[in-house]
């Protein structure tokens, strides 16, 4: 008999992110850190092995260095696999085309022997862009008892939002009649998570015939979808309940890590029934000081703290100084906020140095917006950084 | 060059020194500092070397060893060539296991026999310290030494394992005192268990030993033939913490707290443990925490201080622990207190209860009570 996957994964984590400022100049947004100690794709990823799905390809364009290093062979996920496992798939240069991934669906076709590699039954395909612990293997079920060609996962998300979504018009037995992307006046509240199961052979089919499409802009959402619909494909969707956030701009990955706080918290990861794996720190336990205080927080491996850190997010060895006061804040690995400043309302990269009594950032204030340090600034002794001033050089006096 | 050495871990020797805390594992696998078993930093000495083959010895109760190192992938040492390698007693029928480290090697002259290393790194897991195994090997090397003993000068304990020695200026050995009667707290030249070798010159050494029927390294080689062989010592400058006694083990855990200590052994940031995939840790509210460490997965929700959480502690609210050890997976109830404690792993302490133990003599609580 001949070796197959029911499933394969294929991860997009080509994007930019540009709304994400100068926490993605160097990395892809996928790569973003989150948490005090992941990255966005440790959800997915984690989310397909603790769904029994071993093969995952990883498609990357945009600075895909640190995302490549990360995922490395996939270890720490248990993706390191004799057949399946993780695989990182960059665009490459073919005997009569050599092109960069135009849109998503582009990126699928061209990695389209990758899948057939695996013989799958059944395709999923994915985003790097969310955080959110989804069972794959109960969409998988709901796929194969609908016997639908296509399954699309959604969320109801409020009325007021609808229209920044994809919107799935279903009937009452939870098959699609029609999309709307972006309405202005939407029907229904169900959005588009971006999650797809598709069966293999259809979305092969649909693939070829849409790269065929001069017209088209090679996108699932806006292409391959639709024309599954008006073929008259069985298409389905399979409500999600849970948290999900898309972390695409400074203020909803800002608030994302802030919804990780607090005793029975909006996401929790520490849930031991879905654990989320990551690459860890080598560091030893943080240290809080003599003066130190902590108070709604996470903190992550090695960092000291001799200051006061509320209602913040510490990624590894942070070292935050006497007198130093950390508020409503995202820190990132290896930032040094000095004796006396003041860090507020802001999302600092790694690698920052915050001067002495400098002040960055203003106290919490829905309308004011977020501060962002770029990775590896330094931010001169005594200087202010006014609310939602976004650095990627050097703060001088 | 120390890609040219063997390492050889000891993990049993020395448990008689802290029953309680190997009752249920070796000694190589207790916990230490946080989030790190005693192994951890004999290892991370042998990795950060440059050694990429390292044999653990091993006689019994060692399922939490195998359970904590796994394949050895955590300390880079999951190899194709060498990489770790679990040495588990064996030994032909009737014979009886081992009880010294000489008897352990010549169980061991097959494996030895077949590697290429020209030295040999032998290791207790009796110690805590971030030594340069690679300075010790040039050392041996430049001296052209038979054995090289590491040593550090301290005080001397509560054990009665331990030993002195006496050397020239340039290093050579002239003699060592296996356990003098010197009185507690006298300073002195104490070798802290690590040893360099020749390979063959081990080799010989055993086969020659084991058939004149000796059964002491320290008793019938180093003590009546060190004139006559090449000895030598390097003498270990840094920080190290002897874990001979539950008091000396209470107490370099607590010199944790202090930042040169942490600076020396964890500066670097190259000490490797088992990974767990553990949370950040996560402070209340109503979270005090002064001069502690805390390890991932912890959740606080009372008051620490002066303590070293292992990693998923939870501390309830109204809960105070000071001056205390909280090993891995402990539950502290609400408005428990405890000071001068060492819990060992999965301890459960319900809600309003009083503990307290003082600083020479820790309260200790055996590994999974319910109280």
């Amino acid at each position: 008999m001949q070796r197959r996957k029911e499933c394969v994964a294929m991860l997009l984590a080509g994007g930019q992110g540009s709304r994400l400022y100068a926490l993605t100049t160097n990395i892809a947004k996928p790569a973003v850190a989150f948490g005090a100690k992941y990255r966005i794709i440790d959800f997915p990823l984690s989310n397909c092995i603790n769904s029994g799905i071993d093969t995952v390809g990883v498609l990357t364009q945009y600075q895909p260095l640190i995302l490549n290093e990360y995922i490395g062979n996939g270890q720490p996920w248990d993706l390191d696999r004799t057949y399946g496992g993780v695989h990182i798939l960059s665009p490459y240069q073919a005997k009569t085309r050599s092109s960069w991934y135009e849109g998503t669906a582009n990126a699928i076709y061209q990695n389209m022997h990758f899948m057939k590699m695996y013989n799958p039954e059944y395709v999923l395909i994915l985003s790097g862009d969310h955080i959110y612990k989804m069972d794959y293997a109960a969409m998988l079920e709901a796929h194969k008892a609908s016997n639908a060609d296509c399954t699309i996962a959604a969320i109801n998300v409020p009325l007021s939002e609808a229209s920044r979504f994809g919107i799935l018009n279903t009937n009452p037995d939870g098959t699609i009649y029609q999309f709307e992307e972006k309405p202005k006046v939407p029907k229904s509240t169900l959005a588009s998570m971006g999650i797809y199961i598709f069966k293999a052979e259809k979305l092969f089919k649909y693939l070829e015939e849409d790269e065929a499409n001069p017209n088209s802009s090679k996108d699932f959402g806006k292409d391959v979808l639709p024309a599954m619909l008006n073929a008259g494909e069985k298409m389905c969707s399979y409500e999600f309940e849970g948290y999900w956030k898309d972390v695409g701009t400074v203020s909803s990955l800002w608030q994302a890590n802030m919804d990780l706080l607090g005793e029975r918290p909006e996401f929790d990861v520490g849930d031991k029934s879905w654990k989320i794996h990551s690459r860890n720190p080598l560091a030893p336990p943080e240290h809080i000081g003599e003066e130190g205080v902590v108070k709604n927080s996470m903190i992550a491996l090695g960092c000291e703290i001799y200051g006061t850190v509320e209602n913040s997010v510490l990624a590894s060895n942070v070292v935050v100084e006497k007198g130093a006061v950390v508020k409503d804040a995202v820190i990132l690995a290896n930032s040094v906020i000095k004796a006396g400043a003041t860090v507020s309302y802001s999302i600092i990269d790694e690698n920052v140095t915050v001067g002495k009594n400098a002040v960055v950032g203003v106290d919490i204030d829905p309308k004011a917006e977020i501060v962002v340090l770029g990775r590896g600034i330094t931010v001169a002794d005594g200087v202010t950084v006014s609310e939602g001033q976004k650095h990627e050089k050097d703060i001088l006096a | 060059m120390a890609n040219n050495a063997l390492g050889l871990i000891f993990t049993n020797l020395h448990e008689e020194n802290v029953p309680e805390l190997v009752r249920f594992r070796t000694m190589a696998s207790i916990p230490y500092g946080g989030r790190y078993r005693i192994i951890d930093f004999t290892l991370s000495n042998m990795v950060n070397s440059g050694i990429t083959t390292v044999g653990l010895m091993t006689t019994n109760n060692y399922r939490s060893l195998i359970d904590h190192i796994g394949s050895g992938k955590d300390w880079d040492l999951a190899r194709k060539d060498g990489g770790l390698i679990l040495l588990p007693p064996f030994s032909e029928k009737n014979d009886k296991l081992y009880t010294t480290r000489l008897e352990a090697l010549s169980s061991l002259t097959g494996f030895l026999s077949r590697r290429n290393e020209k030295y040999i790194v032998l290791a207790d897991c009796d110690g805590v310290a971030r030594l340069d195994i690679a300075d010790v090997l040039e050392y041996h090397e430049s001296k052209n030494a038979d054995i090289t003993l590491v040593t550090h000068y301290g005080t001397v304990g509560n054990r009665a394992d331990f030993m002195l020695v006496d050397a020239q200026e340039d290093g050579r050995i002239t003699g060592v005192k296996l356990t003098p009667t010197v009185p507690k707290g006298t300073k002195a030249d104490i070798f802290i268990n690590y040893y360099v070798f020749n390979r063959q010159f081990l080799l010989n050494m055993v086969e020659d030993f084991v058939s004149h029927g000796y059964t002491s390294f320290e008793a019938d080689l180093l003590a009546k033939q060190v004139k006559s062989l090449k000895v030598y010592r390097y003498d270990f400058k840094g920080y190290y913490a002897g874990i001979d006694s539950m008091s000396a083990y209470y107490k370099h855990n607590m010199e944790l707290l202090d930042k040169n200590v942490r600076d020396e052994l964890f500066g670097n940031r190259d000490i490797y443990t088992k990974v767990r995939d553990s949370a950040p840790s996560k402070y209340g509210k109503e979270a005090t925490v002064k001069n502690s460490l805390i390890s991932d997965g912890c959740e606080i929700y009372g008051v620490v201080e002066n303590s070293i959480l292992f990693r998923g502690v939870k501390v309830e609210k109204g809960a105070v622990v000071r001056n205390s050890i909280i090993m891995q997976d402990n539950i502290i109830g609400a408005n428990t207190s405890l000071n001068c404690v060492i819990t060992d792993k999965n301890v459960v302490i319900s809600d309003t209860k009083q503990l307290s133990g003082c600083s020479t003599l820790p309260f200790f609580i055996q590994k999974g009570t319910r109280l």
